[in-house]
């Protein structure tokens, strides 16, 4: 089944890996930035968890973090880092598009491309 | 908890967060189901918030496992982007459903699934039957494939598609609705239904928890229960103590250690019932 023209399976599976591994670090460090910023200087406030209130409309969505990111606001900040996480496995799922349509694996580009739009769906949020 | 300043709770959280990633690692269930009760119990943090920030340690412990698990070349690609039709479905189903319930009813489903997860954890695996021929239905779907042995790859059959296929829309919903990564019910669909051999199944689920995680993290991320200041220390706490958790699992494998652990979570899940059926704040 790996013997198709393009990538073998295995080959993808090695920059998957690395994909993943990349986008990880990334992630980590723009959060661990964020949270410097954002312990040193709201570190001695007390916290609010007991009770939900829902995040602030910029805290949901992508161009409100890049706002606060811009103003260089250490929640806006680790909400980026996380951002960044949450989108590995979206790229991971990216990457296996391509990887199937090198395979010429009609069958599994749009069984990978069905699992995308949910991924994207999710995302972009409106919902029913 | 009341008289933390946000530098005391994010380290007090952090390390607690260390402990639930190397329990859940210890125990195979993911750090996310281990996260929420300590919040939610210890912390009095708000389950919403609490589901929030362990989805995103769940993304982050799926991509760090992954990285050093698929230069090995057991998990198969096919059979987790089939099932992941079925996960994400249900996972974004879950977390639309999951803000119209009502709290205390999240909470005692969370501890139900946390005790049936412990109680998962003690079934053995059951090697398959390489002669067995396939599911028709997995060889339509080219399930079937290889993976490297101590005697070079050797290929293996897949089994029950339409009950995995079940069980993943199952789990994909219940990481939705309660923020975890619900492995053990997935390597329960690989395992028992598919009967993939066991390192195929671990490696598998584990790519599959990122991909149905993210699914829920986004209406998560819309719906305002992603708190950066919270998430933060959860996420890299169950990162370091999920990779520690890995280091140590290499060295030992003792039962009587794994049900010690279990029997703790398995506490949690009676804790978490009690908490909801009383009522939460």
């Amino acid at each position: 089944m790996s013997q198709r023209p393009g990538w073998t399976d295995q080959d993808v599976e090695e920059r998957v890996g690395n994909l993943l591994r990349i986008g990880l670090q990334i992630a980590t460090t723009v959060v661990v930035v964020g949270a410097a910023i954002y312990l040193a200087r709201h570190g001695g406030e007390p916290p609010e968890y007991r009770i939900f209130h829902g995040e602030p409309p910029d805290l949901r969505g992508i161009p409100g973090i890049i706002g606060l990111v811009a103003d260089v606001r250490g929640r806006g900040i680790i909400q980026l880092g996380l951002l960044i996480l949450l989108a590995t496995p979206v790229a991971r799922v990216v990457f296996s598009v391509v990887a199937f349509a090198m395979q010429r694996d009609r069958l599994y580009i749009g069984i990978t491309l069905f699992v995308l739009l949910v991924l994207l769906y999710s995302i972009v949020g409106t919902y029913v | 908890m009341e008289h933390l300043t946000i530098l005391q709770f994010t380290g007090v959280v952090f390390a607690g967060s260390v402990l639930a990633g190397l329990l859940g690692a210890l125990t195979g269930l993911g750090g996310g189901i281990v996260v929420i009760p300590m919040l939610t119990l210890l912390f009095g943090v708000d389950l919403r918030y609490a589901a929030g920030a362990a989805l995103i340690s769940v993304i982050a412990t799926s991509s760090g496992a992954a990285s050093s698990y698929v230069k090995e070349g057991y998990s198969n690609l096919r059979v987790g982007m089939f099932l992941e039709t079925a996960t994400t479905t249900g996972a974004v189903i879950g977390a639309i459903v999951t803000a119209l319930m009502p709290k205390s009813a999240i909470a005692v489903i969370f501890g139900v699934v946390l005790l049936i997860s412990a109680a998962l954890s003690f079934r053995r695996h059951i090697e398959p039957d390489p002669h067995e021929p396939s599911d028709p239905l997995a060889t339509r779907l080219r399930l079937d494939s290889d993976y490297p042995t101590p005697h070079g790859r050797t290929p293996y059959h897949v089994h029950g598609v339409p009950p995995a296929f079940a069980m993943m829309f199952i789990a994909g919903t219940l990481s939705g609705l309660l923020g975890i990564g619900s492995g053990a019910v997935k390597v329960l669909a690989l395992d028992w239904a598919m009967r993939l051999p066991f390192k195929v199944s671990t490696t598998t689920s584990n790519f599959m928890i990122g991909v149905t995680a993210a699914a829920s993290a986004g209406v998560y991320l819309n719906r305002g229960y992603i708190d950066p200041g919270l998430a933060m220390p959860v996420m890299l706490g169950v990162l370091v103590g999920a990779l520690l958790g890995a280091r140590l699992l290499v060295r030992a494998q003792s039962q009587a250690l794994r049900m010690v652990f279990a029997a703790a979570i398995g506490a949690l899940g009676v804790q978490m019932i009690y908490s909801g059926l009383r009522g939460m704040p």
